[in-house]
């Protein structure tokens, strides 16, 4: 017969808790297409807002010209700066302590800037309003390079700054300047590279690209003009922030706005900022009081919505004759475009930058950036990524390759001698980190070993020498990447935006019978939440993850958080869920105790129960002890069980990785096909090891994309080449690889359950990898840097500039 | 501007409406129908999220007028599910191997992935990465639609084997 009484095996599996790759509860919505985005909301009376854009980059506009826009069917009105300026809502606060036009106040900064914005009874309506509206311009001359833009004769972009010589970030010192971020030593990192052995320098370009959601970003604003209250959907991955930030500058009281935040159909940055459509859509419905709902297409997505990247990055590295690295020096020009809308913390104008001394033990270090206006789109936000730590490990990853080629060492050796050592945790780094944990030498062994690196060279240089003996076109190039990621921003006393503490946030509340439901401050954009989330809880306080529903995304029902970028969510909600967990555990432990009539310390927590201990025949099950905490007067225990957790991390994250590429060129058609990739991430605590290894995939396409073809490009008039989807590279299932996954397991030793975050790893590890994979097969002509995207032409050029067609 | 009446079969059922000629399959899908488990990601078919059935041929909806399907048959990612509600056996596929992460490509993908494997039942993971490429994914690097499509194939083979 069989023994009825499950094993703690089988309770543990019927948990469906941390560890486990537990399928996704969101997924039985969407594959029915079930979802609810903001553009599937659709109330009574809604009308649809559509924007006048600018053609011109850089112009003066003298008159808009409406009235022919009126008498289009369905228009309802139009809205310019003029109409915006009496409730001070032309303007708008950027995340980066900048302003920003919602409206063209008298001039325009940029190709596909906001002139005016069309209100109508349907989207058809208001696209032919948008083509009714005339506007006269006056062009100006334009500035599409950031070092063009600080020469003392640039024309002025940003004439409302005029003469402010103190920006949000410190003192500017010319009228396209905005800031200016320096970090650690100057004077003695000068003096290292005036007495190193070897010094290698180079200017490494991270170009402008764009985050790119298959979803674009979209509202819908509905003012009830009888509760005076507002509820705003939209593509936000800050709720909670927008609702203040709206509340501040459109002068309603906080609680009278409600915020809500529905499926999200990918953010990676895109929806981190405020956008002059939320802006407008809200003003609009408060004139019309119906709802509106704004969508932008994909040319707008492309050409208005934070753009990503952008840096130039001038490096210095210096080493000893045997390799050992003594010293980092960059130096960035930042490219902001019209206005700084960075969504960075308030005390990093260049995000993470300072993270760029990488997975290396380097003694001395300088950074300093310098933020720069010109006539492109405003952004500068984090496409999957922690501010600005893909530019940081990008550049020293290249660093690190151009040093390996001046020093005419392997530059797999060259990173394992100068690794920071497993004994070195918790490492502060020259420019200013405290890295929690790492063991980089036992992932870079597992990953070299993993894809037979010595076997890789030894195939590499015979396809060399039958290059050089004319039997065959194709050059094999070997991408090195071990990148150290800085996530899960952060703790209160250094990080905010807007004065908001990054902290966050998780409310659970358990039923009677036993289920529960959870909310967050977060909210997710593909990544799982519901799912993942509730196996934290499961595994925290023993109530299987199927019972657990977790909502975000609500402003009136979720508690306080600054939601999900920058690989947040499960460095510090997800912490906030555990502690919410233990704090639940803890009531439940008193109440157990009390229904075992024993002391509160003779009883211990099992998978699903406590039990007295050394009489485990003696328990209460989780599902026993909710009820008693609904039924049972516990003499000084309230009723009820639920908690709230408010976590402020004492550190950041720091997720780690060993990338590995192996590509074939071939140097007559400029083609580079994937043959192989490895990725080794170590994110502390795996929680479902299912949805890890898709956000390794995901991420890794978006860095083939950035690295092989993807970018935003203008030209010399400030003309956006690169706004659909013909000319901005996405990759299709064709020309997208297989990629191998593989872990190593450091966990945090601050985060309550270990975990580091991943979301974001491979896009900042995958970048340089493919990148460094293109410049290893040309190593042996002579190269050292070619900027990217390595599209076919760009890498046609590069052979062709190394003679490699003659 | 004067509208026309259209009348289709959408996922097996007469449907009619008034809509403006100019109108877009996909418009008057999810405006007029509210049919909106198919997406608009770009408006110029180059993602394929908006990917319906017409008269068995995967078309992007947002390229064809809603005149263009006048008295056609049309089948959304809505008609692909179970008679009794359950998930269809794509949809089970790309739940169970992770095909999908924030959903918005994947009403486009699995109508696509459906007539797929009508046109080719036995696809080699080639065929079903050309056959796939007119949809694109932000958030999955395909790895897991590929497989996801490829267990669909399987285990519709199985089912017909067993029947017959």
């Amino acid at each position: 017969m069989k023994d009825e009484v499950p094993t703690t095996e089988e309770r543990v599996a019927n948990l469906k808790g941390m560890g486990s790759s537990r399928k996704r509860v969101e997924d039985v919505r969407f594959t029915q297409g079930r979802g609810n985005y903001v553009d599937d909301i659709k109330l009574d009376g809604m009308l649809f807002g559509d924007f006048v854009r600018s053609p011109y980059a850089h112009a003066r506009v003298t008159t808009i010209h409406t009235e022919e826009a009126m008498k289009v069917p369905g228009v309802l009105a139009v809205i310019t700066a003029a109409d915006l300026e009496p409730l001070g809502l032309h303007w708008m606060p950027t995340l980066a302590g900048d302003k920003q036009m919602v409206l063209a106040d008298g001039k325009v900064l940029f190709q596909g800037q906001e002139v005016a914005f069309v209100v109508a009874t349907d989207r058809y309506a208001a696209a032919d309003g948008v083509e009714a509206v005339e506007v006269d311009y006056e062009e100006l001359p334009v500035v599409v390079d950031p070092f063009k833009a600080m020469e003392p004769d640039a024309p002025v972009l940003r004439e409302d700054l005029e003469g402010q010589t103190e920006g949000a970030h410190g003192p500017r010192r010319h009228h396209n300047h905005i800031f200016t971020w320096e970090q650690g030593d100057k004077d003695a990192t000068e003096a290292v590279m005036a007495e190193a052995d070897v010094v290698a320098e180079e200017m490494i370009y991270y170009h402008r690209t764009h985050p790119s959601p298959l979803e674009t970003c979209g509202s819908v604003a509905s003012m009830d003009k009888v509760t005076g209250k507002l509820t705003l959907w939209g593509t936000f991955q800050a709720p909670h922030a927008i609702r203040t930030v709206v509340s501040l500058i459109s002068g309603i009281a906080e609680h009278n706005i409600r915020v809500i935040s529905p499926d999200i159909g990918g953010g990676f940055g895109n929806k981190v900022g405020a956008y002059a459509g939320y802006v407008c859509s809200v003003v609009a419905s408060i004139v019309t009081g119906k709802p509106v709902k704004w969508v932008e297409d994909r040319m707008e997505n492309l050409m208005s919505t934070a753009f990503a990247r952008d840096y130039w990055m001038q490096g210095k590295i210096a080493a000893t004759k045997e390799g050992k690295i003594t010293g980092l020096w960059c130096h960035t020009t930042a490219d902001h475009g019209g206005f700084d809308a960075c969504a960075d913390p308030t005390k990093f104008p260049a995000g993470f930058m300072n993270i760029c001394t990488g997975s290396y033990d380097i003694p001395t270090a300088y950074l300093a950036v310098d933020g720069v206006y010109t006539n492109k789109a405003p952004g500068g936000v984090a496409y999957r990524c922690s501010f600005r730590v893909t530019e940081a490990a990008y550049f020293i990853e290249r660093m690190i390759e151009v040093l390996a080629i001046k020093l005419n060492m392997d530059a797999a050796e060259l990173r394992r001698i100068n690794f920071i050592k497993k004994e070195q945790f918790p490492y502060n780094s020259a420019l200013g980190w405290e890295y929690d944990s790492g063991d980089y030498h036992t992932a870079w062994d597992k990953a070299l070993n993993a894809v037979g690196y010595d076997d890789l060279r030894a195939e590499q240089a015979q396809q060399l020498e039958d290059f050089k003996a004319g039997k065959t076109r194709r050059l094999m190039g070997i991408g090195l990447t071990h990148f150290t990621e800085i996530v899960g921003a952060g703790p209160v006393k250094n990080c905010d935006i807007l004065g908001l503490g990054m902290f966050d946030s998780c409310e659970i509340r358990i039923h009677p019978t036993g289920s529960a439901i959870a909310r967050l401050g977060t909210i997710s954009q593909g990544q799982g939440h519901a799912t993942t989330f509730a196996q934290i809880i499961a595994s925290e306080i023993g109530i299987p993850a199927d019972d657990i529903t977790l909502e975000e995304g609500d402003t009136d029902t979720a508690p306080y958080g600054l939601g999900t970028y920058g690989s947040r969510s499960t460095p510090v909600a997800g912490a906030a869920t555990a502690m919410a967990g233990r704090k639940i555990k803890a009531k439940a432990q008193m109440i157990a105790a009390y229904l075992l009539e024993v002391h509160d310390d003779d009883v211990e927590f099992d998978v699903d129960r406590f039990v007295v201990k050394g009489a485990p025949e003696r328990f209460k099950t989780m599902k026993e002890i909710a009820f008693a905490a609904y039924n049972q007067a516990i003499p000084g225990v309230e009723p009820g069980l639920e908690a709230v957790s408010y976590y402020d991390p004492p550190n950041m994250t720091y997720p780690f990785g060993a990338y590995i590429c192996v590509l074939d060129i071939d140097v007559d058609t400029g083609e580079a096909e994937v043959r192989k990739f490895y990725a080794l991430d170590d994110c502390g605590t795996r929680i479902n090891p299912m949805i890890i290894e898709g956000q390794v995939h995901g991420g890794l396409t978006e860095a083939l994309a950035i690295a092989m073809g993807q970018e935003i490009a203008y030209d010399e008039m400030g003309n956006n080449k690169s706004a659909t989807l013909m000319d901005f590279f996405i990759p299709t299932s064709w020309e997208t690889p297989n990629y191998e996954t593989d872990h190593t397991t450091t966990p945090s030793p601050h985060h309550p359950i270990g975990a580091k975050g991943v979301g974001e790893s491979p896009n900042v590890g995958g970048v340089p990898c493919f990148s460094n994979a293109v410049h290893d097969a040309f190593r042996p002509f002579g190269l050292t840097q070619s900027h990217m995207p390595h599209d076919h032409w760009r890498i046609w050029k590069t052979a062709n500039g190394l003679g490699l067609h003659s | 501007m004067s509208k026309m009446h259209v009348k289709l079969n959408l996922n097996g059922e007469e449907v009619e409406g008034l809509a403006e000629p100019r109108t877009l399959l996909i418009h008057f899908l999810r405006e007029n129908l509210k049919v909106t488990g198919p997406h608009i990601g770009c408006e110029t078919s180059h993602c394929g999220a908006c990917t319906v059935d017409i008269d068995g041929k995967s078309v992007k909806s947002c390229t064809v007028f809603v005149g263009q399907v006048n008295g056609k048959d049309v089948t959304t990612v809505e008609g692909l599910v179970n008679d009794d509600g359950s998930l269809g056996i794509i949809q089970e596929m790309f739940r169970e191997h992770h095909g999908l992460q924030c959903g918005f490509c994947t009403p486009g993908m699995i109508t696509r992935a459906h007539r797929l494997l009508q046109e080719n039942p036995n696809p080699t993971e080639k065929d079903i990465r050309f056959g796939m490429a007119g949809n694109l994914c932000r958030c999955t690097g395909y790895q897991n639609i590929v497989k996801a499509i490829a267990a669909s194939a399987d285990m519709m083979n199985a089912q017909k084997e067993a029947a017959e």
